[in-house]
């Protein structure tokens, strides 16, 4: 898809993606993955500034898909979640690795992964998928 | 303050219409409402055409002074409403306000979506654009699994079961029989539903509204023009608000906020409740939407719309009838119309003059229409009587 | 002068594994014949969303967490593998941007076959010495490419090395060698999908030839002789070829031991002596010596001399051992490994 294949999107959020890059609120230590320039609940008297988010996290919801989007087909079944950040923030992402053992609250670790292909000429688009945590792993 | 109501309404059969572009459809649409309303087309004043993604879809924007060109209605203004699945909606309000506000005293509100034009992949990946695109979509999510990742967290936090998730899309389905525009007319059963295979889990085929070409289309007008009518259905309510466009910026992922804060505009201004507001069209896009717009529209409190449902409330002729005519799941989904569509079935149930598909004493009734994960939500309420003031 | 050599080090090797048995029931040989003649058992098989990249990155994550450094003062990151995921366009920058090193930063892709990674080792060691870069970043990653039925696949795998090199190691470099002669037993045209190979002309003349020879000349520079080592790691194509190497250098088994992790994950070609040292770098103790000789077709051979630190036992366990990716698999059959492998055309 057209929007999927931009190269500056990509390359606009590489740091964010690559490394849990988020922002937050100096005035009331609100964090926000993804990034938000506007704190909303300070507004203008908030002050935003980057912050980098540990990777610890649990699941609080998850589904396979087993029909993808045009561009993700290769990878069916895969593994999406919502993953309660321990600074306190929410985001969606792929699970990668044993999937069938996937459940509520479980810790998850982030890993670098290929998240999307632009065809077999396009760009690879790399950036942070979970992993079952197994205590083994920071 | 002046008072709208809707004097004629249509929508065409909603099908994968392979051999019909969106603009015969929208154009048919258009003329099915002139034609209920008895109006001649010059009559109207403004239009307003709901759309999500006809650029995507079809490759053509620009659909307002489309529509206007297509119905030969120009030069009256024209403008294109686009909130994602609540575009119908947006439509219908952005109508109901031009009235409202004086500017004029008869406009159409019309709403369609072309999907069938693109692979079934694309329009999935199209239909993502409802979500988020640079953390939702860029991870291969899809809209059924934004839902699927709902239904989980409500099936654990609520003990919603995966029957009573079917059992929305038996009464869908059933409610559709008699509807001879819906684009399934044919009984399910709930194991039929718990057999189909998954889509994302826990959410399978029968739990999801199909990719649909349609269009609906409404005429509205002043209380000045609305003696001239022989049953105007009258707008009671009209409440929209929105959330985060990323599911996982939402408070809670069980709950739609914005359709709890557009539902209780709409009650207040109606002056009506959950409890007297006779029927709903609800926004079925997944069963667990249905499971949780019952509870967001409070008919029930949170976390019991399965057992809701599981008690037979939302049949046509239990406490609540929903989707009387087949909701998003059997009649389909084509986005930009649904929440036209939902406005038309609710004014023919209201006029009482709908034939098989008509539930018995229907005075007042409520549609609801959703746009992405609940970014954003419109409620409207519909009546037989003019508001009091 | 202060001691140069290995800061941080860690592996990566994916969950995936196939088996012997499974690749030999599909093209219809016999599993026990092919596995006395490796001596490989299973190898490992990369996720559908891993690449030579994701794998660098996770092994310089652990070499990173080993070394205790700020990613900010690496002054130099180059990825050897003979998988590179770009033609034109390093995995370098972006394994650089995911480990947020400075930008400020020397960066290149290498390729020499299976010795790209040391030949990235011995790059940082020279920049270290001359005082050009603080620490340098090598790393040898690969997701090796074979042709379904030839014998290759039995032992083509994925996994990778990576080592932070600087001041302050936990095993000091005391000499490294080359040698290096224009012998084509492997090679992969550009365009093409999988490597051609000189099947028994890969031994000998090649692999034998100048893995002897680095070694002996290692020896020879170092005045030591293979009983001041307790750990030897030879580039493992299979089993066989690294003992029969042991064996002609006058190694024991027991010196080969513990950086022998060909059997159950096969060979990551780039990262296959790399990953061995890690695995020996894990047992060894402070005051040992450890010899790896890489080899790469083409061919060429890198053999470095090593004397561990007592920094080794404060840094071991600041990152997963490469016994925990080794245990950590799962495996699958052919028709999964074909859908990992991409081989199938969707």
């Amino acid at each position: 898809m057209v929007h999927n294949s931009s190269v500056p999107l990509y390359w606009r959020l590489r740091k964010s993606k690559y490394n849990l890059i988020g922002t937050r609120c100096k005035t009331c230590s609100t964090a926000y993955y993804p990034a938000r320039h506007l704190c909303q609940k300070c507004r203008r008297k908030g002050e935003i500034e980057e912050f980098k988010f540990s990777g610890q996290g649990k699941i609080l919801s998850y589904t396979i898909i087993r029909s993808a989007p045009a561009g993700f087909e290769r990878y069916t079944p895969y593994a999406v979640a919502i993953i309660e950040l321990a600074e306190g923030a929410t985001i969606s992402g792929q699970v990668t690795g044993k999937i069938e053992d996937i459940k509520i609250d479980q810790p998850v670790i982030p890993v670098f992964r290929k998240i999307y292909e632009d065809g077999s000429g396009g760009l690879i688009h790399y950036g942070i998928k979970w992993e079952i945590a197994d205590g083994q792993r920071a | 303050m002046v008072d709208v109501a809707v004097v004629g309404c249509g929508y065409t059969k909603f099908d994968e219409h392979w051999n019909r572009s969106l603009r015969d459809l929208s154009t048919e649409a258009g003329m099915l409402a002139i034609k209920d309303a008895s109006i001649d087309g010059k009559d109207i004043q403004a239009l307003y055409v709901g759309n999500m993604s006809a650029g995507r879809f079809i490759g053509q924007e620009h659909l307002g002074a489309l529509a206007a060109d297509q119905a030969g209605l120009i030069p009256i203004p024209a403008t294109r409403c686009e909130a994602a699945c609540a575009s119908g909606a947006l439509a219908f309000r952005k109508a109901y306000m031009g009235i409202k506000s004086g500017e004029y005293d008869m406009v159409m509100a019309a709403g369609s979506e072309k999907m069938t034009d693109v692979k079934g992949t694309d329009a999935v990946a199209t239909l993502m654009g409802a979500g988020d695109q640079e953390w939702e979509s860029a991870i291969g999510l899809t809209f059924v699994g934004l839902y699927a990742l709902m239904a989980r967290r409500h099936m654990i936090q609520y003990g919603t079961t995966r029957e009573q998730l079917a059992m929305v899309s038996v009464n869908n389905h059933r409610n559709a029989l008699h509807n001879e525009r819906a684009q399934f007319r044919y009984e399910i059963t709930v194991d039929k539903v718990l057999k189909s295979p998954l889509i994302a889990d826990p959410l399978r085929m029968l739990d999801c509204s199909p990719i649909t070409d349609g269009a609906a289309a409404v005429v509205l007008v002043s209380d000045k023009l609305a003696g001239r009518f022989q049953n105007p259905v009258w707008i009671l309510g009209s409440g929209q608000a929105s959330d985060t466009v990323a599911l996982h910026d939402r408070q809670s992922l069980t709950e739609a906020m914005a359709t709890r804060v557009a539902a209780k505009k709409a009650y207040e201004q109606s002056g009506l409740t959950p409890q007297t507001v006779d029927i709903a069209e609800v926004h079925d896009c997944f069963s667990i939407n249905e499971i949780m717009s019952i509870e967001d529209l409070g008919f029930c409190r949170k976390g019991e719309g399965g057992k809701f449902v599981e008690a037979g409330k939302i049949g046509r002729d239990g406490e609540k009838p929903v989707n009387t005519t087949g909701g998003l799941k059997a009649i389909g989904h084509p986005i930009g119309a649904t929440g036209i569509r939902q406005v038309c079935d609710i004014t023919r149930q209201v006029r009482g003059d709908y034939g098989k598909l008509q539930v018995h004493g229907v005075k007042t009734g409520l549609a609801s229409n959703i746009g992405g994960t609940g970014a954003t939500s419109i409620v409207h309420i519909l009546g037989s009587e003019r508001p009091g003031r | 002068m202060p001691e140069i050599g290995i800061v941080g080090y860690g592996a990566y090797i994916p969950r995936f594994r196939i088996a012997v048995e499974e690749i030999a029931r599909v093209w219809g040989e016999n599993a026990e014949d092919i596995k006395n003649g490796l001596q490989v058992y299973e190898k490992s098989v990369p996720d559908i969303d891993e690449d030579t990249v994701t794998i660098a990155v996770e092994a310089a994550k652990n070499a990173i967490a080993r070394a205790g450094i700020d990613p900010k003062a690496i002054g130099a990151v180059y990825v050897g593998s003979e998988s590179h995921p770009y033609v034109v366009k390093p995995s370098g920058t972006i394994v650089a941007e995911a480990l947020m090193t400075s930008e400020q930063v020397m960066v290149a892709d290498f390729e020499f076959a299976c010795k790209a990674g040391t030949a990235a080792m011995q790059c940082c060691y020279g920049l270290v010495k001359a005082g050009v870069i603080e620490y340098g970043l090598a790393i040898g990653a690969d997701t090796s490419q074979s042709r379904p039925g030839d014998a290759l696949e039995y032992t083509a795998a994925a996994g990778g090395g990576a080592f932070i090199i600087g001041k302050d190691p936990l095993a000091s470099i005391e000499g490294t060698v080359s040698f290096t002669t224009d012998t084509s037993d492997f090679w992969r045209r550009e365009g093409e999908d999988y490597p051609s190979h000189g099947a028994r002309f890969t031994g000998k003349p090649a692999y034998f030839r100048h893995v002897t020879s680095a070694t002996k000349l290692l020896l020879e520079r170092l005045s030591l002789k293979p009983s001041d080592f307790q750990h030897v790691v030879f580039h493992m194509p299979n089993g066989k070829f690294p003992q029969a190497a042991a064996k002609e250098l006058g190694f024991t088994a027991d010196q080969l031991k513990a950086g022998f992790v060909v059997s159950h994950v096969g060979n990551s070609y780039s990262g296959s002596s790399l990953v061995g040292l890690t695995a020996a770098l894990d047992a060894a103790q402070p005051g040992e010596r450890v010899l790896i000789t890489s080899y790469g077709s083409g061919a060429g051979a890198d053999s470095f001399s090593f004397v561990v630190t007592d920094r080794i036992l404060e840094r071991r366990d600041k990152a997963p051992g490469t016994d925990y990716y080794i245990k950590r698999k799962h495996n699958v059959d052919y028709g999964t490994y074909i859908k990992l492998k991409r081989k199938l055309k969707v």
